[in-house]
């Protein structure tokens, strides 16, 4: 088998389709989460100005609950690319060999 | 309560000289383990995830982000809780798109990825001048920035403090190369979060641990300043998405941060180092807007701005209400690490970009012994140190704030399409990606210059022919379509066919340097 033949297998294309796919979905979710709070504060900045607790807005809640949304997106793509990723890694290596 | 802010403080020298010399008796043992390429520009790969990401979050929080938005929240309140959102964003980006592939694909330069399947001569220039655009951007606006920030705390002369950042930095780049680098930064990054955190936990003392007790407090001292609800940094949305397109891929653009990634074994340990750094620098946005509205309180708005009338002493006023002058000279040397940290990184990266893919791979084409490409990143070193020197004294006056901006929309509008696209797309061609850059990079530097930041604050002109703040929607979008178009228009086979065989190496890290 040549490198051409492995790179054109259905694993081997399999592999890059599921880093991808997986990888855009995440950034879609990170625009969402993002662009969410920062349309929510050049548009509706009534809803910022809720009170969710005494003298705490809901706009100062959102601000931290983006940053921690944001690490927590890159924590579930360490545990996805460790557990689905290196798997179909590792399986391909092994075929190479 | 009278400051001694802006005069020599004895502890703030103690402190500062502690971590000199600590971090140069570093330095001298990463010299002796320097001595190859690999070793000068990626540390001989032997840097751990963890480590890296400690080293990369050292290299991304800069004095400005320490003491600027701290200074923000205390003079305008919820708008520079904003800003810390949008500098951290463009982490997880970092991780999604580039940061295994950049690992897998790359040698010392992310214009080595870039140049991998295309024809070197043309792309490495090219993408070497966008990285060294940005670089010096971005080390204008430090080194302006901290010779200031120097003057403020320990009182001293602005050329002094110019020199002084330019020679120490100077040594550990010059012997100690990547290695030691990772080591201040690594140093730097645990002595600010650990600052910041004791800051952190004294102010809040104050409000018996409560922040609903600190923001009322905000309340009622302000109460026409509307200090917890957006003021005026977001108001269209067009301008909002521009920002953020800017801040989240410019991050993917700046060569200082992707040349880290080749510091690590592989792409699993690179993938590990985004996670790290994101945790230190989230943790970090979200207890520094903490610092700002305890500072607004306990120190006051005119009290602040009477130190510095940008804020930016806020949190060092803070550090020696609440921890006396020790404290205050222990926040004074680590706001000095945080500079020779940043300043260290762009250097390696400017003279990663002159030598290893100006010198060495197009005049030299990839023709120099081991010894004579030390050499000439050595030379490059110095070049790039006394350049720094120079012009920070050189714009001592002048308004810089508008660099860092210019820096990010020029690496999210040059280097970020001609790099994602030569990992993503097969049809990428040499022209795309040579026009892609230009276009992008031109764009983003006419549109910034034409801009309310430039055209009316710097050259003070009546009002700005381009109105947004940042131009990236505009330069980041004419960037991919250029890239797109003229790579149909020009279609390269060989780089086609180079891009199947690197696959092996893009996804599985076999063959990686």
């Amino acid at each position: 088998m040549t490198a051409r033949d492995f790179t054109n297998s259905e694993k081997f294309k399999d592999l890059v389709r599921t880093r991808w796919t997986f990888s855009f979905i995440m950034l879609a979710i990170l625009f969402v989460i993002y662009y969410g709070y920062i349309f929510l504060v050049a548009l509706h900045r009534d809803f910022l100005a809720v009170m969710v607790g005494r003298n705490i807005t809901m706009g100062i809640v959102l601000c931290t609950a983006v940053i921690i949304g944001s690490w927590i997106l890159t924590l579930v793509y360490v545990v996805w690319a460790n557990t689905v990723y290196d798997k179909k890694v590792e399986s391909l290596k092994r075929d190479l060999q | 309560m009278q400051s001694t802010l802006g005069q020599p403080n004895g502890t703030a020298i103690l402190f500062f000289v502690l971590v000199v010399i600590f971090t140069l008796i570093i330095t001298y043992f990463a010299a002796k383990k320097t001595k190859t390429t690999s070793e000068f520009y990626a540390a001989g790969r032997s840097v751990t995830g963890f480590q890296n990401g400690l080293a990369l979050a050292g290299d991304y929080m800069s004095a400005a982000s320490f003491l600027g938005i701290s200074g923000m929240v205390a003079l305008s309140g919820y708008d520079g809780a904003i800003y810390a959102v949008g500098w951290l964003v463009g982490w997880p980006a970092l991780m999604f798109l580039i940061a295994e592939p950049l690992r897998n694909l790359g040698k010392f330069t992310f214009a080595d990825v870039v140049a991998s399947r295309l024809k070197s001569g043309p792309i490495r220039i090219a993408s070497a001048v966008g990285g060294l655009l940005v670089v010096l951007c971005y080390t204008i606006a430090q080194m302006v920035g901290s010779g200031k920030l120097i003057q403020l705390m320990f009182g001293m002369p602005y050329e002094m403090a110019e020199i002084i950042v330019g020679v120490v930095m100077l040594l550990y780049v010059l012997f100690g190369g990547m290695l030691a680098t990772t080591w201040v930064q690594i140093i730097k990054a645990v002595l600010l979060v650990f600052g910041v955190t004791v800051l952190t936990v004294l102010a809040l003392a104050k409000f018996d641990f409560s922040l609903s007790n600190l923001y009322t407090e905000v309340v009622t001292m302000y109460p026409a300043d509307n200090m917890l609800n957006p003021g005026g940094l977001v108001t269209s949305p067009l301008d909002a998405l521009s920002l953020g397109l800017a801040l989240m891929f410019g991050l993917l653009g700046l060569p200082h941060i992707l040349m880290r990634f080749f510091t690590v074994p592989d792409a699993k340990e690179a993938r590990k180092s985004v996670a790290y750094a994101t945790t230190f620098i989230g943790y970090f946005y979200i207890v520094i807007p903490i610092v700002g509205f305890a500072a607004a309180v306990l120190i006051g708005k005119d009290a602040i701005k009477g130190i510095d009338a940008g804020g930016n002493m806020a949190a060092p006023a803070l550090a020696e209400l609440l921890g006396g002058t020790p404290f205050l000279g222990f926040i004074a040397a680590v706001a000095f690490a945080t500079i020779l940290a940043v300043v260290a990184g762009l250097t390696l990266a400017a003279s990663s970009a002159m030598s290893h893919d100006i010198y060495v791979s197009v005049f030299k084409k990839g023709h120099a012994t081991e010894e004579e490409q030390v050499k000439v990143a050595r030379i490059s070193v110095v070049i790039f140190g006394l350049a720094a020197v120079a012009m920070g004294i050189l714009f001592k006056d002048q308004n810089v704030a508008f660099l860092v901006g210019l820096a990010f929309a020029i690496a999210a509008s040059a280097n970020f399409p001609a790099l994602f696209l030569s990992i993503l797309w097969k049809k990428m061609s040499t022209q795309g990606a040579v026009w892609s850059i230009l276009v992008g990079g031109i764009t983003a530097t006419v549109l910034i210059i034409l801009s309310p930041t430039v055209w009316v604050k710097v050259l003070h002109n009546e009002a700005a022919i381009f109105p947004m703040k940042n131009p990236a929607v505009f330069s980041m979008t004419a960037a991919f379509v250029v890239a797109i178009v003229v790579s149909l228009l020009t279609p390269e086979p060989e780089a086609q066919e180079k891009f199947e065989d690197d696959k092996i190496r893009t996804y599985l890290g076999i063959g990686a340097e």
